[in-house]
């Protein structure tokens, strides 16, 4: 039963990352492309990590190692987007929005 | 069911891999490909993890956290020299 959840878990984290980086491949702006890999990517990885924390439970080897790593990603995901974001909006000025009045 | 389901997964990472290479090298501007890098390094520790699934081996943890930490650290890298022209001011 606990294998099937783990092999679930494994095809639904490679539909996700397969679906940020195929959002990255084919949309047309780059703050459209900005969207599929830091959301889809991140969930799919920690879908990923989710099932090999399962498994090696499952074998009494448990290690806190897949938590750090998600744990780490979910943190950095957002920090490394927003200043992908600021250097597209250096490079083209003219691509930011009006201020608010 | 983890062995028959493992070879698909790692395949389909492979292909995630490919889509982001495609990016990397047609990408019009410079941040596209900082995000096709970016994207690429968090597929190849999902690959990596993968693959420890399959040896049954626990040291490939070591190796995809190292390249979490170096990954973010080179992409704020090079947006930092982007921004100011500059790394370390």
């Amino acid at each position: 039963m606990i294998e099937f959840l783990i092999a679930a878990l494994l095809v639904i984290g490679v539909l996700f990352a397969l679906v940020g980086s195929w959002g990255l491949a084919k949309l047309t702006d780059f703050y459209k492309r900005l969207h599929g890999p830091s959301k889809a990517t991140t969930l799919g990885v920690g879908c990923v990590l989710l099932a090999s924390m399962l498994f090696f439970a499952l074998q009494g080897r448990a290690s806190g190692h897949e938590l750090l790593i998600t744990l780490f990603l979910f943190l950095t995901a957002p920090v490394s987007a927003h200043l992908l974001v600021k250097a597209a909006m250096k490079l083209q000025p003219d691509s930011r929005p009006p201020p608010p009045p | 069911m983890i062995d028959a389901v493992l070879p698909w997964v790692i395949a389909g990472f492979a292909l995630a891999l490919l889509l982001n290479a495609w990016r990397l090298f047609k990408g019009p501007s410079l941040p596209d490909r900082i995000l096709a890098l970016d994207t690429a390094y968090i597929n190849a520790l999902a690959v990596l993890v993968c693959l420890g699934l399959h040896w049954r081996t626990a040291v490939f943890f070591e190796v995809a956290m190292l390249i979490g930490l170096l990954g973010f650290i080179g992409t704020v890298a090079l947006s930092k020299f982007i921004l100011r022209g500059d790394i370390i001011e």
